[in-house]
């Protein structure tokens, strides 16, 4: 076999069954693109699931695949990282799937820093049963089981991860090929739980959900792309920026009273600045709001639970030696009755 | 001072959860285990850590019964109780013999403690207790003059009690302390002065059992005529950690274990995580689901995996059983029963997750069920489920329970090259333009283990139904059927690789045939014994495998007039044997948190056949 894959190696004989239109194509697309890029093969990489839209992800990615049950992709990928920490294991979810009924997972397997790649497909809606809230559902949301709106306060998944511990979390969307695999591929780099939040439309239930942000009139003011050791700005033509007033980030027009050298410089390894800049999540209807964020927010080093786990069976081995089982089924006291 | 040999004895030690009890009775079984004598013991404790000091509902309790005959319970009533205060001899004295010797800490008979244990007069005053022989000592105030010399608080020196009286027990068995204090030298060896309180507290006890003239006579057992070998003593759960490294050897299969803590499993996570050298993973997961789910990815990447937990999380981990099932993959799930429903009683046993094991699951789910029956079986059986499991690929339920995990017996361990072994292969790799169908089947009617990093063979498995052969998503009705029945005949098949039912004790054919599972294998076999002595013809079968049942099992129970099954629930293989056999078996239940006695199952078994003639 040809040793350079290419994005059709990675599809498979199984029919797409995504809604036309959906957004999920996109992303499959860019996966498809990267995975080939990251140069293992075939067989070394599982990608793993739950349940929704999102999750028929691994039927149609011609690698390894589980598509497991509804919330549990991440504690599933766990005991796999664990125990073959040599394959490279990509968790696919959604708003509902792993910040609903899979919450409690996603913030331990967070903490624990397994050496993953979390992509998490947010459409703020439940797509696969028709068309209910989901966690991330704005407020007063109207949907399927809230005629009058939507009284849960949403997550902010990027900021939530943060909280967790992540050591890599970044956001992008469906409708931006180009980013969306860079920070695939920023992911797949990071060692460690890579926490990827992707906007994702779904045309069905919850169409234009961020379409301020992928809408050529309004993606450059109402989102701003990040860079490490680069100032924050945004706008048409980079003409606004955001300068940090003690704690408190502040949009400005930069000209006669603020130039670039004035603004935040972002820094991925910083979780202070991280904290705020993940915090920035304003609703984009509201007066005076700052662009909502879109990149690596978070990037730092931490040692992996899978790595750690293995080191202690190395040096229990190194210690007391390769264990014995008759020593062990001896135990400490034996007594002998004699014939 | 005459030494009198006896037959057998029942010792209960009693006291504050925060008395040391459990650890004065190991430490008092170990010592008789020692000395050769057969040996069954009951840990019966509170479940809150430390319940309030002096109440009824602190007292902890641990029951050894050891002779120089074969022993099969932990005894249904006791000789000798050791009770620390006054709500331990309140909550132990309808369970002694007439005649009974109490060992009573005066101390712990205060107005406070008798208030506590709901006293209204001192019983050891007021005459009730006339019948028994009572040795009074105040072993708080022997205990801390003993230890004055010594700088420790007095909080610290009364915690030295139970030392006391374990000395006073061991002079009164003729025993000798040496397994004591070597315990105590391993325990305590960064702690001198605590160390010295322990060994000064354990001789004065013993010494003061010599000096005073409480007794006319010392006791002796002989050691029991076991089979020649070489013993050590187990308990349950200890047994199941050791049988998933032997497994996880005799497979060549790396051993992982998910788990989340919970009464009275821990000890199984807590021993494998000792046995990192063995290559164990062990990993203490957020919940009951992830622990599961865990030990899934674990196994889809090629380990020997297991859950370990009780009836509360094995409700928990129902959902991903059932995609265990549905991936057809190896896992071996431990449900150390306690009492239920919901939290119940956990601490006490009970056998009531037998219908749950079966058929607790979504949709037609079946999976092989095999149990435990004494503390050193559980050894045996864990390793025979991991084989079902991995030979088999599917997910086995191994049932044990709190009255197995925690009770001890002597057992002739075996050698590793004494063990069967494992049969396992992963799927080879393939050429990338071959199909690979992850569900074709083998006569066996199991299907490859393809685990990830094997060229070729990349395949997606999932929850959802599958096309035979291919593994393809199905909604195709016919399949649909096909793959339910196939998944009930894999498991039934599993009936053609396990040995054929026995008959543990008595004739082949008779008036009544006692057949149990699980932990009341004691009680049973005592019972089988006693009827057959005083001329019944009753049999016992124990049975070890659930589901499938043994191929001869209908055949066996028809060459018995009755067939009673005791079990400590309200009924439920009794129900599971009546649906498959059509057979009018009498159930015998118990649902009290302890376990049945034989002298309970002797008089079941009399009325039976009284009531039928």
């Amino acid at each position: 076999m040809n040793d350079v894959l290419k994005a059709k190696d990675f599809q498979t004989d199984q029919e797409v069954r995504w809604c036309p239109g959906c957004g999920d194509y996109s992303i499959l697309k860019q996966v498809h693109t990267v995975l080939p890029q990251i140069g293992l093969k075939r067989e070394d990489i599982v990608v793993i699931s739950g349940i929704g839209c999102s999750s028929r992800f691994p039927y149609y990615t011609n690698t390894f695949g589980m598509h497991s049950i509804h919330g549990r992709a991440t504690a599933i990928a766990s005991g796999l990282k664990a125990t073959r920490p040599e394959l490279s294991v990509w968790i696919v979810t959604g708003d509902g799937d792993g910040l609903s009924i899979g919450g409690n997972h996603l913030i331990h397997l967070l903490r624990r820093n397994f050496n993953v790649q979390i992509l998490l497909f947010n459409n703020e809606i439940y797509g696969l049963t028709k068309g209910q809230y989901s966690p991330t559902s704005p407020l007063g949301k109207v949907a399927k089981s809230t005629p009058m709106g939507s009284i849960d306060h949403p997550f902010n998944p990027a900021a939530l991860a943060l909280g967790a511990d992540a050591t890599f979390v970044a956001r992008s969307m469906d409708r931006d090929p180009a980013h969306l695999q860079q920070m695939l591929l920023r992911s797949h780099q990071h060692v460690g739980a890579a926490f990827l939040e992707i906007y994702q439309n779904c045309n069905i239930f919850n169409d234009g959900a961020f379409e301020v942000f992928t809408d050529k009139g309004s993606k450059l003011t109402a989102g701003m792309y990040v860079q490490d050791g680069q100032p924050l700005v945004f706008g048409e033509n980079n003409e606004y920026g955001i300068r940090l007033d003690g704690f408190q980030p502040m949009a400005v027009q930069l000209g006669e009273e603020y130039s670039k050298d004035d603004l935040w410089i972002h820094d991925e390894k910083n979780i202070f600045k991280a904290q705020i800049l993940t915090r920035i999540f304003d609703e984009q209807s509201m007066e005076g709001h700052l662009p909502r964020p879109f990149g690596v927010f978070y990037a730092a080093e931490r040692a992996t639970y899978e790595d750690m786990l293995n080191a202690q069976v190395e040096q229990a081995i190194a210690s007391r030696g390769v264990g014995n089982l008759d020593l062990l089924l001896r135990g400490s006291e034996t007594w002998e009755i004699e014939a | 001072m005459e030494i009198k040999p006896i037959d057998h004895v029942v010792i209960k030690f009693a006291g504050d959860s925060g008395d040391g009890m459990q650890l004065t009775g190991g430490q008092f079984t170990n010592n008789t285990a020692l000395l050769g004598a057969d040996l069954q013991t009951f840990p019966d404790f509170p479940a809150e850590i430390r319940a309030p000091a002096g109440t009824l509902a602190g007292v902890s309790g641990f029951q050894l019964h050891f002779g120089s005959h074969k022993i099969f319970t932990p005894g249904d009533n006791c000789d000798v109780l050791v009770a620390m205060n006054a709500a331990a001899l309140k909550v132990n004295i309808k369970n002694l013999n007439p005649g009974a010797i109490i060992i009573v800490n005066t101390d712990g008979f205060d107005s406070k403690n008798l208030r506590l244990a709901h006293y209204e007069t001192n019983p050891l005053d007021d005459h009730s207790l006339d019948h028994f022989q009572v040795i009074r000592i105040d072993v708080t105030k022997m205990t801390r003059e003993a230890l004055k010399d010594l700088t420790l608080s007095t909080k610290e020196k009364d915690r030295c009690k139970n030392m006391f009286v374990l000395g006073f027990l061991y002079y009164m068995y003729n025993r000798q302390l040496d397994s004591t204090l070597r315990f105590l030298e391993q325990k305590f060896h960064k702690m001198p002065e605590v160390l010295e309180a322990n060994r000064i507290s354990l001789n004065t006890g013993y010494s003061f059992a010599d000096t005073t003239e409480v007794f006319t006579s010392r006791y002796t057992v002989e050691p029991a005529s076991l089979a020649p070998g070489v013993y050590r003593s187990i308990v349950g759960n200890e047994a199941v950690a050791m049988a998933l490294v032997a497994a996880s050897r005799r497979s060549g299969l790396p051993l992982f274990l998910g788990s989340y803590p919970i009464t009275p499993a821990s000890d199984i996570l807590h021993y494998l995580s000792k046995y990192k050298n063995f290559g164990v993973r062990t990993f203490q997961a957020e919940d009951e689901i992830a622990a599961i789910s865990a030990s899934i990815g674990a196994a889809f990447g090629g380990s020997l995996a297991v859950t370990t937990t009780s009836g509360p999380g094995m409700a928990l981990k129902a959902e991903a059983m059932g995609l265990a099932v549905m991936l057809e993959i190896p896992l071996l799930i431990c449900n150390i029963q306690r009492a239920g429903p919901s939290t119940g009683l956990p601490t006490k046993t009970e056998q009531a997750d037998l219908l749950q094991a079966l058929y607790g699951r979504n949709g037609e789910c079946p999976m092989p069920v095999i149990a435990a029956s004494t503390p050193s079986d559980a050894f045996h059986a864990t390793l025979e489920a991991a084989r079902i499991a991995v030979e088999h690929m599917t997910p086995v339920i191994l049932l044990s329970d709190g009255y197995i995990a925690n009770g001890a017996e002597p057992w002739r361990f075996p050698q590793e090259k004494d063990l069967p072994e494992i049969h396992t292969a992963f799927a080879p790799e393939q050429e990338e333009d071959t199909v690979f169908h992850p569900y074709e089947r083998n006569e066996k009617l199991v299907r490859p283990w393809a685990i990830p990093g094997t060229k070729g063979l990349e395949h997606r498995i999932g929850g959802l139904e599958k096309q035979a052969v291919t593994g393809n998503i199905s909604y195709d009705p016919d399949n649909h059927e096909h793959m339910v029945k196939m998944r009930e005949a894999r498991v039934e098949i599993i009936a053609d690789y396990i040995p054929e039912q026995a008959i543990a004790l008595g004739p082949e054919k008779g008036q009544v045939l006692l057949l149990g599972w699980g932990s009341t294998y004691g009680a049973m076999q005592g019972a089988t014994q006693q009827l057959l002595s005083e001329g019944y013809a009753v049999a016992h079968a124990h049975l070890r495998y659930i589901k499938p049942f043994p191929r001869n099992l209908g055949q066996l129970m028809q060459q018995f007039d009755h067939v009673m099954v005791p079990e400590i629930n309200n009924g439920q293989l009794v129900k599971v044997l009546r649906d498959k056999y059509m057979v009018p078996a009498v159930a015998f239940n118990k649902i009290k948190g302890v376990p049945i006695t034989s002298r309970e199952l002797v008089n079941a078994v009399i009325d039976l056949l009284a009531n039928k003639k």
